[in-house]
């Protein structure tokens, strides 16, 4: 009871402050003048017609390699807790009698049409992320998605660890390697003009920008399909 | 107007999901209303960086160069939320293996079986 009384306490209070954001809230009639000069910046500096994209691997790169620290973090934690060793994992596969059910032939006939069309729809979001709505991190995400698609239709499939852990990898050292090749041969620290800009809106445009969300959706697929993995028994 | 809709949309799933964080008892309901918070917390931001009348900042034939400033909404924020929901979706996992671990110790999801840490 009491607890109750001190839960319902806590969210009033919450609303209160949130209801007086919520009233004194006015809706924005022009671009704070950051978001102006950002707007302005990416197409003309950058040569991305996809302001966002432009944002998170040009200006805010370094924030963009933390955030896949911490995905990255993430992912080991998610190990650490569940990983089992292999002779571990042979232990419990004998103890239990029966093999890990099949799944039925809906999930199974829908996987295999499926999981192609997805696998392609996350390189076409990722290849064109400087030029429409799209870009690594979503990309990633809908290669876990079709990864997790695969692993319900076929129970017995084992992920292959290694190879992810390792494209991984590779694909974070050379986002590293590209930031360096910025601070070396630009004006900082992934800085995408390192290659041509080409012709705006072209798909092989916008400098280094396409070749970073290459790198970052490879690098988030494997370590979201690893995290997927870890989840089975 | 249409922003303050979102913006208080997203208020009020953050206040869902902080009461079902103080009431519920399942460690699998309160990852579910962390959820439920983190998502609001989403819906907040991207309300925030609305401009009226504005548009997706993709510059194309529908948003010309040079009405790009008047017309696109906030990049800012799309930028930040992008991020957060794939660290959301990583959290959500980190907090779902504990959740097993806790089930693996005790052969129950009721934190009140969890009186070690209580003070």
């Amino acid at each position: 009871m009491m607890r109750k009384i001190s839960a319902v306490l806590v969210v009033v209070f919450f609303g209160l402050v949130f209801s007086s954001l919520a009233i004194n809230y006015t809706e924005r009639q022009s671009l704070r003048p950051l978001a102006e000069s950002y707007v302005k910046l990416v197409p003309q500096d950058l040569g991305a017609p996809n302001v966002i994209t432009g944002i998170l691997l040009t200006y805010r790169g370094f924030d963009t390699l933390g955030e896949v620290a911490a995905l990255f973090m993430a992912a080991a934690a998610v190990g650490l807790l569940l990983g089992t060793s292999d002779k571990g994992r042979g232990q419990s596969a004998a103890e239990l009698p029966e093999r890990p059910k099949p799944s039925s032939e809906i999930v199974q006939s829908g996987a295999q049409i499926l999981v192609p069309l997805i696998s392609i729809f996350a390189v076409y979001i990722i290849m064109n992320g400087h030029r429409s709505a799209g870009g690594g991190f979503q990309g990633g995400a809908v290669i876990a998605s079709s990864v997790l698609l695969f692993v319900l239709a076929s129970p017995r499939y084992r992920v292959d660890l290694a190879f992810f852990s390792m494209t991984e990898s590779v694909a974070g050292v050379l986002f590293v390697l590209a930031g360096i090749a910025g601070l070396t041969f630009a004006n900082g620290f992934l800085d995408s003009r390192v290659l041509p800009l080409g012709h705006f809106g072209a798909f092989i445009s916008a400098g280094a920008i396409p070749i970073l969300s290459v790198l970052l959706g490879v690098k988030v697929g494997c370590e979201l399909s690893v995290i997927i993995d870890r989840f089975r028994a | 107007m249409t922003s303050s809709v979102v913006l208080v949309t997203g208020l009020a799933l953050i206040l869902i999901g902080m009461w079902g964080l103080l009431t519920h008892r399942n460690i699998l309901r309160i990852v579910i209303a962390f959820s439920l918070m983190g998502t609001g917390t989403h819906i907040m931001i991207v309300a925030i960086g609305y401009v009226t009348n504005g548009t997706a900042p993709i510059i194309d034939r529908a948003l010309t160069l040079s009405e790009a400033p008047a017309r696109a909404v906030d990049p800012i924020p799309s930028a930040l939320v992008v991020t957060a929901i794939v660290i959301g979706l990583a959290v959500t996992a980190v907090m779902l293996a504990y959740a097993i671990r806790l089930y693996q110790s005790k052969k129950t999801l009721s934190i009140d079986a969890f009186t070690e840490s209580k003070w």
